[in-house]
Parts: C-alpha cells; structure tokens; sequence
C-alpha cells in the first residue's frame, strides 16, 4: 500500500509493447507481501510475470528488488522463483532432481543441493514421492513438487502463474489452503497471476486489477469487493455497478435513471448492489416502500448455486437474484415485462 | 433381444462401407509399387551364391571393406551428431537473419547428386582448394584420398539427416522447459544440457542413426573426394561396385551384407517409423 518505492520489497514499472498490445502496469510491495494480479484472459497478466521473471523484454520501465535493478538481468541471474501454470515440471527428472536443479544451477553441489531439496519436499509433505517421476505425481502433489522448486533457490521475489487453474475443484479447495499457509510463511515478495477472483482473495493481501494492460484498480481484497470500479469487477463479485453523479441522497445514472441512496455524496459517483437486493414483481408495485423501481424487460434466466439469476434489460440493465419458487409464480420467461425495485438501504453510493 | 443389441455395432463396424471396396485404379498401381520395391530385394536374396557365401564373407578384403564402412559411417555419425545437434538447436532455437537462408543450405546436401558434393570437397578441401591448400601449408595435413576424407564425404551427406531430424524434435518440444530452466539459474548451456538433451535424446538418436545408414551407403561423394584404394578407401558401397566388375558373386555377397546390416537397422527403428502415427 506504499506509494513510495520501499528499498525493500518489489518496486516495477512494466511496459512491455507487443505488436498492438501494450503492458503499462506499477506494481510495488514489501517483503512479505501477496500480491494478486487479476484479471480477465488477454490483459496481460501473464506478461506481467513474464517480465518480472526476465522471461519478456521490457519494452520501457524500471524493475527493482531489495533496491537492485534487474531491469538488465537475465532470468538466470535474477533472485526470482516462479511456479508455472501447468508447472512445466523436467519430466526426465524426479520430484527430488527437479528441486534440487535450482539449487544446483545456483552452485551448489549435488548432495548439498539434493538435501535441500529433500527438505524442502518433507516441507511440502511430499517426502514418500522425492523418487517419483513427475507423471506419477497426482496434480496436487506435482503443485507442491512446482513449489517447492521455486522456493528452493530462496528467492526473493515469488511468482505465480494461475497456480491452482490445472486443478479440479476437490483437489484445487485442498491446495488452495496449503498454498495459502506457504505463502504466509514466505518472507519475501509473492506475486501471483489469476483470472479466479476466489484465489485471489483467498490468497492475497492485495489485488491489483490488470485489464487491457492497464491497473484499473488495486487494493485490499474486501474493499475491492465491496467497491468495484470497473464492470469486469463487478460481475466477479456479483454486483450491479452503475456510474453517475451524485446530488444528496440521489445519483443520477450515466445510464440514465437516478437511484437514492442512503449515502450522501456529490460529484461522481458510483452505485452498486447485489443482485439478491433487487426485487421483481409483475405489476407496478403500489404500497412498496422501494423508491428505486425500473421497468424492466426479462433478458435472460440462468440457475446460480440454489437461486436463479434474471438477467433484465430496460429502463435499467441489472441482474436479480431469485429463488426458483419466485420465478414459478411471477411466471418469469425471456421477454416477459417486469418491475425491479430495489430499497434504498440495499444500495452502496461511493466516490468515483 | 439382447444378442440383437450386441451384435448390431458390431454388425455396423463390419459394415461400414458396405460394397465399398478397394478401386482397382489405386489398388493396382499400389501393388506395381510394392512389388517394384521388394522384387529387387528378392533377387538379391534368390541369386546369392549362398554354397560359397562363407567363403566369400571370410576373404580379408571382405572384411577390410566392411572394417572401414563401420569405422567410417560410426565417425561420421559422430562429428554429425557434435556439429549437428547445436545446428539444429541454433535453428530451432534462435532467431537471427537469414536463417530460413541456412536451413536451406543445410538441406542442400540431401538433394544434391553426392558427386557434386565429392567435387566441391574436392574443390574446398583438395591439395589446391580453398581452405586445403592452407592445411596442407600449414598443418600439413591432406585429406583427399584418405580414411579421414572418407569421413568428411561421409558427413557431408550424413549431416543434413541428423540436423533436421534433431531440429524437427527441438520444435516439437516445449522450449517452455528451458525457460523454466532459466528461472531457477541455469544458462542456456546449462538448460540445454541438463534439460533440453535428455527430452529430445529419442530423437537425437533417431537422426543419428538415419545418419549413420546414409554414411554407411554412400558411394559418390566418397569414391570422388577419397578415391578407392582398398583397406584405406575403399567401403563396401565401392566394393560392391568394384566387384561387380570382375567377381558378380563377390558383389552379391557384399551387398547381401549390407541389406543385413539395413534390415537390422529398421528393426532397431521399427518402433519410431514404422509403426503408422
């Protein structure tokens, strides 16, 4: 959260131009730090890591670690681990061998380096599997195996790629904690690429929002949640998020209609709400005490956990959250004319 | 009931084509090919003086010639495989310009008549050529019409299988890994050595051993940079040629040998070529 580049800690400046494709990001963090670059497929983030890991070229920017500038360092040289998306394990090589080569590479010799690597995999509770070869490896285990080679040439600066996307869902709940408790207990720099907004706020300190290689947003993983500043965010956390300007208690939507909200604010603005706050009735509502109501046109239904998802275009474009019951008896279909309310009280105004 | 419904796919697999068979404008044509390929082959086999086969398999100059095409093909393979394999990794592995250029030259020699290549060692290495005459000055070292020319001949045909076998296995593989390599400290040495090599080693040794049949065959280049002086120069390729002049029986028996040696060479690869992919 420093806005001045700590002597300690990751401090970048990323421009990384590839044909039209532009990366122009700022990332800095303290030793200790997780970070999380989120963001939809295509934004860059994996161009990110790359750079950091000297894997791409910067085009432009600057790259400092613990106040070294590795802008110029090639991979090898930098004290950067990474922990690839499909773990890019040496097939060729056991568990034991492939976290042993870092440390080897770094010049250490064969059985100083393996007894490392031994213990770095008891670390990982992987100490039955050192003599496996990676295809003999379970997901999970081949995960911890990636780790624990990153981590074996104790980096100072951590990346990882999407580090749970090559996981099915038991197995990826499971790792997911692990993960968590060996980042905490790593003491320099994480950075970690996601596209899955739970592991990033499962994993991270701090989300930095990356889309068409820029940061839109960035910050404690709560507030993003709770103040999305971009659609894209939004829909990961399941809001509705409408911009416009604030006067008072009302907020006059860019997209046209006002909302009051119990917020008193001026200027820009943004409103947000869930769409389990959005309530849907086939006739114009009379006694309601909602003063936000939309009329409403059904775009879309879609089942969602236990409930079921409107999609509504109109007077407002919104998503609602209904029980499967609602929509039996309001006899929901595509095109079907409804009214959206939604109560003051469920409404969240903030500065934009 | 149920034996209907077991049978039907069973039935229909059978009947996938049904009245579709072979057209005979593809059928006959495919045969005439085959037939042209293994009819030859046969020959060797029916006319092979087989009641002095012994005999002929044990004369020294026998054994010299094949001595040599082993020695010779087995060096060969292996200044291929020191000079080839980081070719084909600068091809793969490397951008710089001109380089679709070199890959084109390199490939020159499998479709060049072997005697032109003979002709430009020659011209290259020869007592009077380009870069003979300065080893010949300096070093004092001659290589037309030796062992050792038979070798440069032999790698010069030889070298272009190996490089672009090993080449097409270098891109099939996951340059990935050797980033992977580089994160954790290796150089590119390093990361190709200890990486790299071990994950395309199936396919180094199958281009090498495409290399090694094709210097143990080859008779253009050798017989006009190295000449055919038996026990030095002369290979079985030559000796075959050589006796076929004035001992047929001779002749067959050698090739015989070699037929022997390819046929054990495609089993040793049968696993890689000739199994449909």
């Amino acid at each position: 959260m420093t806005t001045h580049p700590a002597p300690q800690g990751l401090d970048a400046h990323l421009v990384v131009e590839r044909g039209s494709f532009r990366l122009d990001i700022t990332l800095t963090a303290a030793p200790g730090d997780v970070v999380a670059l989120l963001g939809p497929n295509g934004a860059g983030k994996t161009t990110a890591l790359r750079a950091l890991a000297g894997l791409a070229p910067l085009t432009d920017g600057r790259l400092r670690l613990d106040g070294r500038d590795l802008a110029r360092t090639p991979p090898e040289s930098r004290p950067v681990g990474v922990v690839f998306q499909d773990y890019l394990l040496f097939p060729h090589l056991t568990a034991l061998d492939n976290v042993a080569f870092g440390p080897r590479c770094r010049g250490a010799d064969r059985s100083e380096a393996r007894t490392r690597a031994a213990a770095w995999l008891e670390r990982m509770g992987l100490a039955a599997h050192m003599g496996a070869k990676p295809k003999r490896l379970s997901g999970g285990q081949a995960q911890r195996v990636a780790l624990a080679r990153a981590l074996a040439t104790d980096p100072r600066l951590l990346l990882l790629d999407e580090p749970l996307a090559a996981l099915d869902a038991r197995t990826r709940l499971e790792v997911r904690a692990q993960l968590r408790r060996h980042l905490a207990d790593f003491e320099a720099v994480a950075v970690l690429v996601t596209h899955d907004p739970l592991d990033a706020m499962v994993l991270a300190d701090r989300l930095v929002v990356v889309e068409h290689g820029r940061v839109v947003q960035e910050g404690a993983p709560a507030d993003i949640a709770r103040h999305p500043r971009t659609e894209y965010i939004a829909q990961l956390v399941g809001l509705n998020l409408y911009r416009g300007r604030a006067d008072g208690h009302t907020v006059r939507l860019d997209a046209g209609p006002e909302v009051s909200t119990t917020e008193n604010l001026s200027g820009p603005a943004f409103v947000a709400f869930p769409p389990g706050a959005v309530t849907l009735y086939r006739d114009r509502p009379t006694g309601s005490s909602a003063r936000n109501l939309w009329r409403c046109e059904v775009a879309g239904l879609e089942s969602h956990g236990d409930q079921i998802r409107v999609e509504l275009t109109g007077e407002l474009p919104l998503a609602a959250d209904l029980t499967a019951v609602a929509v039996a008896e309001l006899g929901l279909h595509t095109g079907a004319p409804v009214w959206a309310a939604v109560k003051a009280t469920q409404t969240h105004a903030y500065p934009a | 009931m149920t034996s209907t419904a077991q049978d039907t796919p069973r039935k229909a697999r059978r009947s996938r084509a049904p009245g579709r068979g072979v057209p005979l404008a593809l059928l006959a044509p495919a045969l005439i090919g085959l037939a042209f390929l293994l009819v030859p082959l046969l020959a060797l086999v029916v006319r092979a003086p087989w009641r002095d086969l012994p005999e002929q398999l044990t004369s020294p100059a026998v054994w010299d010639a094949l001595r040599l095409s082993l020695v010779c093909a087995t060096t060969a393979t292996a200044l291929s495989l020191v000079v080839g394999v980081p070719l084909a990794w600068l091809l793969a592995r490397t951008d710089f310009p001109g380089r679709s250029l070199v890959r084109a030259l390199v490939t020159l020699p499998l479709v060049l008549p072997p005697v032109v290549g003979g002709v430009a060692l020659l011209l290259a290495l020869g007592r009077n050529g380009v870069v003979g005459r300065w080893l010949d000055e300096w070093f004092g070292v001659t290589l037309p019409f030796t062992t050792a020319g038979v070798v440069l001949a032999e790698t010069f045909v030889a070298l272009p299988f190996l490089v672009i076998s090993v080449e097409g296995t270098l891109r099939a593989a996951d340059p990935r890994f050797e980033e992977a390599a580089a994160t954790l400290g290796a150089s590119r040495f390093t990361a190709f050595r200890r990486v790299t090599l071990p994950l395309i080693a199936p396919g180094v040794a199958a281009g090498a051993v495409l290399a090694w049949a094709r210097a143990l065959g080859e008779f253009g280049a050798t017989i006009t940079f190295a000449g055919n002086f038996p026990g030095r120069t002369q290979t079985m390729p030559l000796a075959v040629y050589l006796a076929l002049q004035n001992d047929p029986a001779a002749a067959i028996a050698l090739s015989l040998v070699l037929l022997a040696v390819s046929v054990a060479v495609l089993a040793g690869l049968r696993d890689r070529w000739t199994r449909a992919v």
